[in-house]
């Protein structure tokens, strides 16, 4: 213990005075990544430990800091009363003195700050109340305290609400918003399931034994739209999240209608319709159920997987005029047909799939490349585009409301799986360790209101 | 059936003679009595007559069962041209990798499929395109409708009335084979013709 309070000791005197003055004001700084140490504690029954292990996993899983596992766990905080001065001497140097600090007054600044830690994670209980404690290390005082009053563990919404408290403590931390509150849909032997961006609390949401494809989040992330196989048709449907109250699209179930995508403002439906004449691209208000429009006229090629821009005023999808299937981009009435993402043409392999990122800068695709699919991502502004996947075959990407996290299948560890991987970091993690999964969607950020069981 | 009703009518002859006899042999007056003998006569001629009657009705029986028969084999004959004219039907095409062209070596079940269409004009069909797993699941949706299109176009453009032809796309969702291997593949990439309706005793085309 002696070596490892010296070292601290040392380092402490390095960094402390330069971070203190880098930090001010940095919300975010890509590549470097803040030190966030999650407090060991015990107490306040299983529940808490709980929630504390489900906000821990959810700021990993954000990818924003650089997660600090303490060894020994409660003996590094024990140890701070040998060491109790160098923190209280950073706090009076800081001008800060706040009652929240002082009630926290054992926390060792100095030593996590020592151990590269920005920020530490406490949660704790009073009452009816979890209390997510954020402490500012290098401020040596406490940046904010989240409360929340949880459902008991044994509440369908209490995950949920748990990843809310962990999206305000990154709210807290960074002034961004994460993506812990978020679920993503996708299908399983010919249905329609559900997960926590966190792998946990898969759940059947399909409502019928038919065979279902392209499930697709409406911007609410109170309702999803699909497709369903029946009597030789395509159908689309769509559904009020948690519940099985379902409407058939207007006009659908004439032919085979397939990949739907919700207009931004959730009036309109933007699907793919094979016919005779081969596929095209069609609009649907679904606010009325009404005025169906066909977007375009493809005669001998195909026009399908549509996208909208998060501004509702383009849509990007695949079309087969160059002979094999392209990433290309329209108004949202049907007008400017484009190329979108660039290709060598007799060189490039087919590409599909696109989804246009959150924040509008990026359309994430997959394209064949030797045979095999990978992830690509077209930078929307420069209309390049780069190749994000390189093992095994990746495919379907789908954004996180984050624009920075992508959904994915892969067959990397064999057969395919649903994974996530980080684009900033490059950091990939399985989603669902279970064979077949495939056609992922992920949610927008999921409000109170958006998950409330009626 | 046929060895029962043998019996029956050889027991009954039996009878016949047996009754016959005793008739003939009842009197004892030495004398022939002219009715008597007519008698004797008579019920000679009437057992003639019955047995003639059995053996003619033994005839028409075995006729019977014979045209049943022939009947019967016809018949079987007739579904066993109309099961082979069936699987000619439902003989699959197959198509090369991201393509829904029809390949020439296909053109021959086509080609008996149009002669079937043509002999049975009631007969509908639907036509399901199919692709296999290497290609994007949503794309694959409208290749599998490109497929059905191409096989249907084929079908009109001989001659086939396009009402009679149902299309549907599959996509990769119904695998024929399961592997992952270029075997695997080269079956599921194909079109699949079903009947929709007007399938019973489909006639061989001539």
């Amino acid at each position: 213990m002696t070596p490892l309070l010296l070292a601290v000791l040392l380092v402490m005197q390095d960094t402390s005075a330069i971070d203190r003055g880098v930090r001010i004001g940095i919300i975010y700084r890509p590549g470097v990544r803040p030190g966030l140490v999650a407090l060991p504690r015990s107490g306040g029954g299983a529940g808490l430990d709980s929630v504390r292990a489900i906000i821990a996993r959810d700021l990993d899983y954000s990818d924003r800091f650089e997660i600090i596992t303490l060894p020994g766990g409660d003996s590094i905080r024990l140890s701070s009363s040998t060491t109790g001065t160098p923190a209280r001497g950073s706090t009076s140097r800081n001008g800060t003195s706040r009652p929240s600090s002082a009630a926290n007054s054992a926390l060792n600044y100095p030593l996590y700050q020592a151990l590269g830690a920005d920020f530490a994670l406490d949660v704790t209980r009073a009452g009816d109340t979890t209390l997510a404690t954020l402490h500012d290390i290098a401020a040596a005082s406490v940046r904010r305290t989240v409360r929340a009053t949880l459902p008991p563990p044994t509440s369908p919404d209490f995950r949920l609400a748990v990843h809310r408290l962990g999206d305000q403590v990154v709210q807290a931390a960074l002034g961004v918003t994460g993506i812990a509150a978020t679920r993503v849909l996708f299908v399983r032997e010919g249905k329609v399931y559900q997960i926590d961006q966190d792998g946990a609390d898969q759940k059947l949401v399909s409502s019928t034994n038919r065979q279902a494809m392209s499930p697709a989040w409406a911007a609410d992330g109170r309702h999803f739209a699909y497709m369903e196989f029946q009597a030789g048709k395509g159908w689309l449907y769509f559904q009020e999240m948690g519940t099985d109250k379902r409407t058939a699209v207007s006009t659908t179930g004439t032919a085979l209608d397939f990949t739907p995508a919700f207009s931004p403002d959730q009036q309109t439906m933007v699907f793919s319709r094979a016919t005779e004449e081969g596929t095209d691209l069609y609009s649907i208000n679904i606010k009325n159920n009404c005025c169906l429009r066909r977007l375009t006229v493809g005669r001998f090629s195909d026009n399908l997987s549509p996208t909208f821009s998060p501004d509702g005023q383009r849509i990007a999808f695949v079309s087969t005029r160059p002979g094999l299937p392209q990433v290309y981009v329209m108004a949202a009435d049907g007008t400017d047909q484009q190329l979108f993402a660039p290709f060598d043409y007799g060189v490039t392999g087919s590409s599909n799939a696109p989804e246009w990122s959150p924040d509008g800068q990026s359309v994430a695709f997959h394209r064949d490349v030797a045979g095999t699919l990978q992830v690509f991502v077209l930078d929307v502004r420069t209309r390049t585009v780069r190749q994000l996947t390189s093992v095994g075959r990746n495919e379907d990407p789908t954004w996180a409301p984050d624009s920075r996290h992508l959904a994915f299948v892969s067959d990397r560890s064999g057969y395919r799986q649903l994974w996530i991987i980080d684009l900033d970091t490059g950091r990939i993690r399985p989603l669902l360790q279970q064979s077949g999964a495939r056609l992922p969607a992920w949610s927008p950020r999921l409000s109170e209101a958006s998950t409330t069981t009626p | 059936m046929k060895s029962v009703s043998l019996l029956l009518v050889l027991g009954l002859s039996v009878a016949t003679v047996a009754t016959s006899c005793g008739g003939k042999k009842a009197p004892e007056n030495p004398v022939p009595n002219v009715d008597s003998a007519a008698a004797a006569d008579r019920a000679r001629q009437d057992s003639i007559a019955a047995a003639q009657a059995e053996a003619d009705r033994l005839a028409r029986e075995e006729q019977e069962r014979l045209a049943r028969q022939r009947e019967a084999d016809s018949l079987a004959a007739l579904s066993r041209g109309a099961e082979e004219v069936r699987n000619m039907l439902a003989t699959m095409i197959h198509f090369d990798l991201d393509k829904s062209n029809i390949r020439s070596d296909d053109m021959g079940a086509l080609d008996q499929k149009v002669a079937i269409l043509q002999a049975n004009p009631d007969l509908r069909i639907r036509v399901g395109g199919h692709c296999d797993e290497r290609g994007s699941d949503e794309y694959n949706l409208a290749l599998g409708n490109r497929r059905a299109q191409a096989a249907k176009q084929y079908l009109v453009a001989h001659g086939i009335d396009a009402s009679r032809i149902e299309t549907q796309s599959w996509g990769e969702e119904r695998p024929l084979v399961d592997g992952h291997d270029e075997t695997a593949w080269s079956q599921n990439r194909r079109a699949e013709f079903e009947v929709t309706s007007g399938g019973d005793n489909l006639r061989r085309p001539s």
